[in-house]
């Protein structure tokens, strides 16, 4: 016990209990960088909302925001120009009701039988697999929903005069299917939480398994289903590739899932390709739209979460 | 400044009869110790101080303090968000709260051995080399390493196989192995968390030997549950109890056969023939 | 008992119990049906995809500038681009996301700054690719001048990833058990010294995992990139010299698909099947490898 013997009272052993700042000079170092790095996150932030709302109240300076929000024409690449953002919040309302009425009801059944029929082996094995659907990267569902849901089903099976070859319906199928794992896997977490004995419960009044599952669980587990479904819908208003690719890009007021629209997120990319001077105000309509998008998905996102926690708070 | 202390001390109720401060040098000095966890308060105005080269035990029930005040000699603690702590803990006359000490320069004095072993997934080897290496020993580590393990009564049963994972041992060679690594960095006390609750009787009986055997070189502080344990080990021995509210308080404190044959408080008497209740 | 007359009970289900629990046992093949619906639309999709494009795909696919004449067209560029993105992305992203990790996980106060911190990041999450994009384009592109280049194209991925890899290395941190900590820091050892030896190491199969599924979103990310202005035909291999490539212009393999979905001509269709095949198999394979890692180290602590 030598180096480190200590003396009674003596200063020099006070000496070295001290903190020495050239000691751990390299941990100062580290922890600046690792705050430097968390601050990217904030900047990253920052960033979107300064160049979105910078280039956004440019916009304002040549269009009136009566224009923007109360006419019903988007039309910013002919003349006479337009800026009525309605027709492309419709496109953007369009798909996500369309795919939602075909992704709910799938994602339910699928986290009511994993959560409540599967066996573990299926259950082993049905997961990854709907999960692995997440990991297809969108423009490939773009090229299904073009290529095979209107040119191979839905234009043979209802006729091309009915079903042009951008339509609304194509687009929201693959939405459908790039949001079911989000739907299911979040759903069935919910129901998984529900407590045992809430079930048991139920089946001790002989209730059979899809009465239990239908009314003791679904029930019990709704605000997560509710939470999976909101931040499905901000996935599908996010979304571009599939609905640039599948959708088209004429904008209509309609929710009518035979036509063919635009999205917001469909025009941005119309612009993005067309390589927009900037100044312009094609260029800065971009931002305009963006500030719409970036805030439509921040509500749902944040009302998503903020469902999330409440009901952790309820079980923990 | 002797007048205020002798009114202060005046105020205070007498129990001085309740503890016997140990004689020679001491290690720790408690002065006055509150602590608390956010808005719950854990310990309150604890002061005692803890002898050089002997073993103390910090007994009581569930719930008295006794970990949390182990925790507080080597600022174990810090690492809880929202906890303060009042008064001072003077290890060596030097308070180890005091703005410019560092928790890290304490902890390389002051070791500690934790309730359930918690080796590092690494070789047995590397487990006991680490707190060397980070103390920047630069010297023989087979030789550090050997003779921590021999320290520990552990050589003879691993010195084949040093490669071995220090979790693929039992649970009595993982708790010497957790030995070992803090005796490695050569600490001045170490500080043992109820180190035989996860352990079987064989087990426990080689680390209260191995306890016996270490305090020849270095001071021990040891919270158990186990009032035999206490008994068999420990010089002197600390009963502590949650008084109002939960805080934790010391009760009675003195040499180990003393306050088991002839505890001077009543609640002591309760605990240690094991009327509690 | 004996010789007591036991009125026989019949338990068997009869009238509505029947009815209900033929129903019951009649969802659980609805349930099973609608469950594989996604995946049955997958895999018939993915078989015509193949069908369509698997005899597309040779040595001259792989090696091939874009062309206007489909069957010349090859990935040659978008390969190249696409490795040279993902790498970059990866260079950048994963220092600072592991970095903020450690610091929310491991330094950070408990404080209201934590807090909005982990707010944010999560919000970041489900922030949409293409504002990423227009991101990208006015702050790398036009304000930074750097033009629709290699990094602007990196950087803005780098963005994007940035906060799910936070949180998947987030998770893969908590999962370290605090007496880990307790025992480093018992033997003296500092914070950092204690992340860096004992935390990050057992973190490291779950960190990785999360990595991996990050730059395979990455990999299959095309939105942001044509945002930035990535659209332009590339006919030449990038330099080896970083400095060099970074600058450059480029295409991806998405993009490539994309490019090729939008024409009209049924040759480009087949392009575009035989690159999603080769995507397909790149980012299964990317999943597949994070999957193994998460299982085989999966630690029982």
């Amino acid at each position: 016990m030598t180096a480190l013997s200590p003396g009674a009272g003596d200063p020099e052993f006070r000496k070295s209990l001290r903190k020495r700042p050239l000691n751990h000079w390299n941990e100062t170092i580290i922890k600046a960088a690792l705050v430097a790095c968390a601050f990217v996150t904030l900047a990253t932030t920052a960033l979107i909302i300064f160049v979105l709302f910078s280039e956004t109240i440019s916009f304002f300076r040549d269009v009136s925001f009566a224009d923007f929000f109360l006419d019903t024409e988007w039309q910013p690449l002919q003349k006479p120009v337009s800026f009525g953002i309605w027709e492309l919040v419709a496109g953007t309302l369009n798909v996500v009701l369309w795919s939602l009425l075909i992704a709910v009801p799938i994602g339910m059944a699928t986290a009511i039988y994993l959560s409540e029929f599967a066996n573990p082996r299926t259950r082993r094995v049905l997961k990854p697999v709907l999960e692995a659907l997440a990991g297809v990267p969108t423009v490939v569902y773009a090229f299904f929903a073009l290529s095979f849901i209107t040119q191979d089903l839905l234009q043979p099976g209802l006729g091309k005069g009915t079903v042009p070859i951008f339509n609304s319906l194509s687009a929201s199928v693959m939405l459908a299917v790039m949001i079911l794992p989000t739907i299911a896997s979040l759903s069935e977490d919910a129901m998984s939480n529900v407590p045992r004995d809430l079930r048991e419960a139920a089946y001790g009044l002989g209730s059979t398994r899809i009465e239990v599952s239908l009314r003791v669980v679904v029930p019990a587990a709704l605000s997560g289903i509710m939470a999976s479904i909101l931040l499905g819908i901000a996935r599908v208003i996010g979304e571009t590739m599939i609905v640039a690719i599948a959708a088209g890009s004429t904008p209509n007021l309609t929710l009518d899932p035979l036509a063919s629209i635009q999205t917001m997120t469909g025009y941005m990319l119309q612009v993005g390709l067309g390589d927009a001077a900037r100044g312009t105000v094609d260029y800065r309509s971009l931002f305009a739209v963006g500030t719409m998008l970036f805030l439509m998905t921040l509500l749902f996102n944040i009302a998503s979460q903020l469902i999330i926690g409440r009901y952790r708070e309820q079980y923990e | 400044m002797t007048n205020t202390l002798a009114s202060e001390r005046a105020e205070q109720p007498p129990r001085s009869h309740l503890i016997i401060e140990p004689e020679g040098p001491s290690v720790f000095g408690l002065e006055n110790v509150s602590f608390w966890y956010g808005r719950k308060q854990a310990l309150g105005d604890i002061s005692m101080k803890i002898p050089v080269k002997r073993v103390t035990a910090l007994i009581g029930p569930s719930g008295c303090g006794k970990t949390t005040l182990l925790r507080c000699l080597n600022r174990m603690n810090d690492l809880i968000p929202g906890v303060r702590l009042e008064g001072s803990v003077n290890y060596h006359e030097h308070n180890i709260y005091a703005k410019d000490i560092d928790p890290v320069e304490v902890r390389r004095r002051i070791g500690m051995v934790f309730q359930k072993p918690n080796p590092f997934p690494k070789s047995i080897f590397e487990n006991v080399a680490f707190g060397a290496r980070v103390n920047g020993y630069k010297g023989d580590m087979r030789e550090r390493v050997e003779k921590s393990l021999r320290q520990a009564a552990l050589w003879d049963e691993v010195s084949d196989d040093l490669k071995k994972s220090g979790l693929a041992l039992s649970g009595g060679q993982q708790q010497r192995l957790c030995i070992a690594r803090a005796l490695a960095v050569q600490p001045d006390v170490i500080l043992m968390d109820e180190p035989c609750s996860a352990l079987d009787p064989i087990a426990t009986l080689k680390i209260e030997d191995l306890i016996r055997d270490l305090v020849k070189e270095l001071t021990i502080v040891i919270v158990t549950h186990n009032m035999q344990q206490a008994a068999r080990v420990s010089d002197y021995t600390a009963f502590m109890l949650a008084g109002v509210q939960g805080v934790g308080q010391l009760i009675e404190y003195g040499p180990t056969r003393e306050l088991f044959t002839n505890p001077r408080d009543q609640r002591t008497e309760d605990y240690i023939t094991g009327r509690f209740g | 008992m004996q010789g007591e007359h036991i009125e026989p009970v019949d338990l068997r289900a009869t009238g509505a119990v029947a009815r209900r629990q033929a129903f019951s046992r009649l969802s659980r093949y609805l349930l099973l049906a609608m469950s594989l619906l996604g995946v049955a639309t997958l895999v018939v999709l993915g078989y015509i995809t193949i069908d369509d494009g698997a005899g597309r795909i040779d040595l001259d696919f792989l090696t091939n500038y874009p062309s206007r004449f489909a069957d010349q067209a090859g990935l040659r560029s978008s390969a190249l681009g696409t490795i040279w993105i993902l790498g970059t992305t990866i260079v950048l992203a994963i220092p600072v996301a592991v970095g903020t990790a450690i610091w929310i996980e491991e330094f950070a106060p408990k404080n209201a700054l934590l807090t909005f911190v982990k707010l944010n990041i999560a919000n970041l999450a489900g922030v949409p690719s293409i504002i990423y994009g227009i991101l990208g384009l006015a702050m790398f592109v036009r304000f930074a001048d750097l033009g629709p280049s290699i990094l602007a194209g990196a950087l803005t991925l780098t963005l994007m990833i940035i906060p799910m890899t936070v949180i998947a290395s987030q998770e893969a941190i908590k999962q370290v058990p605090p007496s880990l900590r307790e025992g480093s820091l018992a033997v003296g050892a500092t914070q950092w010294q204690t992340v860096w030896s004992h935390v990050l190491p057992s973190a490291l199969p779950g960190i990785i995992t999360g990595v991996i599924l990050s730059i395979s979103r990455a990999a299959g990310e095309t939105a942001a990139l044509i945002m930035i202005g990535a659209f332009s035909f590339i006919a030449f291999d990038h330099s080896l010299n970083p400095a060099e490539a970074l600058q450059d212009d480029f295409t991806t393999i998405p993009i490539q698909i994309y490019n090729w979905t939008i024409r009209p001509q049924e040759a480009f269709r087949q392009n575009a099947a035989a690159a999603i095949i080769l995507l397909m198999i790149a980012v299964f394979t990317l999943n597949l490898t994070a999957a193994v890692i998460r299982e085989r180290f999966r630690r029982t602590y």
